[in-house]
């Protein structure tokens, strides 16, 4: 990203000068300006992203016009969940948990220290809902009737599904008044910058509440698959392990993808929100260290609780060994001793080994530890396509971050006007 | 704190219990008095595995028509097979210890459907007298295959605008006062449709005459709740393709717990999570870091 790079103190200040939109059509001129590429496009990360990203268009297409089956996925009627519930939405969505967590920690905690990386962690969530629950559209079979949880009468209100979906939607506005005050401020509209900060408290506590409940019913999702989950996953209280495992999955990627962003947008940070940025790190990693090794010993529990101590004894049981202690317990401590001494080098570590740990989990609930017993011949894998797709999905939603944290006040200190209004 | 958050937490408090309220789970009518729900007697006994009910069945459902031959079986019966988006039922042989049994496998017609419950949009239906139904406005998120404990429903992968597909117990036929289709040509009289009272009776009245013949269970009777294919067996159910381990709790019931919790945490959390704010706002000074709009306390009691 060699754009970045150029760009100085002065064009950013520039920038934070608020553009004069009175009409419709100034609002499109600003856009059009808006949409210009700054830099060079030519960047590593374009040249390698973008064929990944078309490609994936032209699979969406093929996927819409002849269905789900193959070459197109591997699902199958044992596996009728794969890469895209498992890993875009559910996983996803689990990431994208950080959101909530944080917004609880600044406006309920009123815990200040936090507040540099707010607003991009908002952002993150936002578009996380906004492309991985919409990847949902990709993969149920009649996605011309997916708006019918939300209209008509025919609403499966007992089914933990319609309150996935309805949660889904209405988190997404709910994160997207959250995000807003950043949106007034890039197009400079005073009177609706005052209005939605008005609104953040009430929409932070309507997100939080909505997020308990869907990161928790994902998880749910899968209680009437008792006969073909392993023991050692299976438990009553599978959506309470989604709830709490959303909570470091959602920090850990705030701290990796956090990482990342404060080294490509160096440039917008103060030198006081860089000094901050290590004792945010610190932080977050005693918070995750902390409920990680809570959500341990709640497993362990849950294990011996659910009379499977039995089966770590066995395969999958290794398998089982290997997410608890590689992917749960490891990062755990090395948490613990990168907060210790403030090691932001092993904490990033830490992230990175958690996020493969999540995703572990998720997929195991979804297709490795569901139908465990099915011979290896008729497993399912993700073809290439489904792959394809996945990254596709991810990469175009990295672009639409990238464009926006580079014009919007979202990594970088808001106008002086918005700043007189107070807390965003 | 002052009158005005006070209002505010009971506002906020009353809004989430009536909102609340449509969220809490209902138990499902019980039938109108006069109806019943119908099923399927299946002797495993007396089936010869001819396979004319899938024949049967795919006449009536525009199904492609299986090849019954007699050679064909042989071939065909060699190894279990899973119904398919194709095939609402097909019959499985297995060796037992008393020799060959044949079963014919499709939809059990749960009294509490997993995947009734589990469907976000009531594409699938309990009908009132039995038959478990899917109609054209799912939304195919095949959670429905995740919630059957028997993995009965079918999903066309390779259409463009595929269905979810499985035996609805003839709905179509019952409602012009005919049999199932696999019922009316099964040469054998293997498969009795009824109500489930009659059809139970019928079993129970089987296994009392015939004392040695039958493995004195009837599969479906409790099994997830109690199911309206009923099955009887000369062997015990294991060794004719049957798990043992499916408990007698209705399938929906596994996800009450939640259900029941929901309308808790929505009452609860933001009540609490408003006095958490509340409670750590500082009094003094903090005009500035306040939101704007909300005033401030000072001298507001």
């Amino acid at each position: 990203m060699a754009g970045e790079k150029l760009e100085t103190v002065a064009v950013a200040a520039e920038k934070a000068e608020s553009p004069k939109i009175k009409s419709f059509g100034d609002f499109i001129d600003f856009l059009k300006k808006e949409l210009k590429p700054e830099g060079s496009i030519a960047t590593p990360f374009n040249i390698i992203s973008l064929p990944i990203m078309l490609l994936g268009y032209v699979f969406i297409v093929l996927r819409l016009a002849s269905g789900l089956g193959k070459p197109i996925t591997n699902l199958s009627q044992q596996y009728p969940w794969g890469l895209w519930i498992g890993f875009d939405v559910v996983t996803g969505v689990a990431f994208a948990g950080g959101a909530y967590v944080l917004c609880f920690i600044v406006y309920i905690l009123r815990a200040e220290k936090y507040h540099p990386i707010i607003r991009a962690t908002v952002l993150n969530g936002f578009l996380a809902y906004l492309f991985y629950a919409g990847a949902i559209v990709l993969d149920i079979g009649r996605w011309w009737n997916i708006y019918n949880p939300m209209v008509g009468n025919n609403f499966g209100v007992n089914a933990v599904m319609f309150l996935v979906a309805w949660h889904f939607f209405l988190y997404m506005l709910a994160e997207l008044v959250e995000f807003s005050p950043a949106i007034a401020e890039w197009l400079g509209a005073r009177k609706a910058r005052k209005i939605l900060g008005a609104m953040t408290l009430g929409a932070v506590i309507f997100g939080i509440t909505l997020s308990t409940l869907h990161q928790s019913g994902l998880g749910a999702l899968m209680m009437m698959a008792k006969s073909k989950i392993h023991p050692l996953w299976y438990t009553e209280f599978i959506p309470i392990l989604y709830f709490v495992s959303s909570i470091f999955a959602g920090l850990s990627l705030v701290i990796f993808e956090g990482s990342i962003s404060h080294k490509v947008f160096a440039y917008q940070l103060d030198e006081h929100h860089k000094e901050q940025y290590n004792d945010i790190l610190v932080g977050l990693s005693r918070i995750c260290a902390v409920v990680m090794f809570g959500y341990f010993f709640l497993k362990i529990l849950l294990v011996v609780h659910g009379h499977a101590v039995k089966y770590i004894n066995t395969p999958m049981g290794y398998w089982w060994l290997l997410e608890m202690i590689g992917f749960v317990l490891v990062p755990c401590f090395a948490f613990l001793r990168g907060a210790q001494r403030e090691d932001t080098a092993l904490i990033k570590f830490a992230a990175i080994i958690t996020m493969i740990g999540i995703i572990l989990n998720r997929l195991n609930y979804t297709f490795i530890a569901y139908n465990w017993y099915v011979p290896l011949s008729e497993k399912y894998w993700p073809t290439p396509i489904e792959l394809t797709v996945t990254a596709s999905i991810i990469l175009t939603e990295i672009w639409v971050f990238r464009w926006m944290v580079r014009r919007m006040p979202v990594l970088r200190e808001p106008p002086a006007w918005a700043k007189a209004m107070g807390h965003d | 704190m002052d009158r005005r958050d006070f209002l505010k937490i009971m506002g906020s408090g009353f809004a989430s219990i009536a909102g609340a309220d449509l969220l809490i789970p209902k138990r499902p009518l019980a039938s109108t008095p006069g109806t019943e729900f119908y099923g399927i007697l299946v002797d495993t006994t007396r089936c010869i595995g001819c396979r004319r009910c899938e024949l049967g069945c795919a006449e009536v459902n525009g199904l492609p028509l299986p090849d019954i031959s007699e050679s064909t079986n042989q071939t065909v019966l060699k190894t279990p097979r899973k119904t398919t988006d194709r095939q609402y039922t097909i019959i499985n042989k297995y060796e037992t210890s008393e020799g060959p049994i044949y079963v014919p496998k499709r939809c059990m017609h749960c009294n509490q459907p997993g995947c009734v419950a589990a469907c976000p949009v009531k594409a699938m239906r309990k009908r009132e007298q039995g038959h478990v139904t899917w109609d054209v406005n799912c939304i195919g998120c095949r959670l429905c295959m995740i919630s059957c404990p028997f993995d009965i429903p079918k999903h066309e992968y390779s259409k463009a605008f595929p269905r979810i597909q499985k035996c609805n117990l003839c709905w179509d036929r019952f409602n012009q006062g005919q049999l199932p289709g696999c019922v009316e040509v099964c040469p054998t009289q293997a498969l009795m449709f009824g109500t489930r009272r009659q059809i139970l009776e019928e079993g129970k009245r089987r296994i009392a005459a015939n004392p040695g013949k039958y493995v004195d269970h009837i599969y479906g009777e409790y099994e997830v709740g109690g199911t309206s294919h009923l099955y009887l067996s000369a062997v015990p159910f294991e060794q004719i393709g049957f798990r043992n381990d499916l408990g007698t709790v209705p399938y929906p019931e596994y996800s009450t717990g939640f259900l029941y919790a929901v309308p808790f945490i929505f009452v609860l959390w933001p009540i609490a999570m408003l006095g958490m704010n509340r409670g750590t706002k500082k009094e003094n000074g903090e005009e500035k870091e306040e939101h704007h709009g909300e005033e401030t306390d000072k001298g507001k009691h």
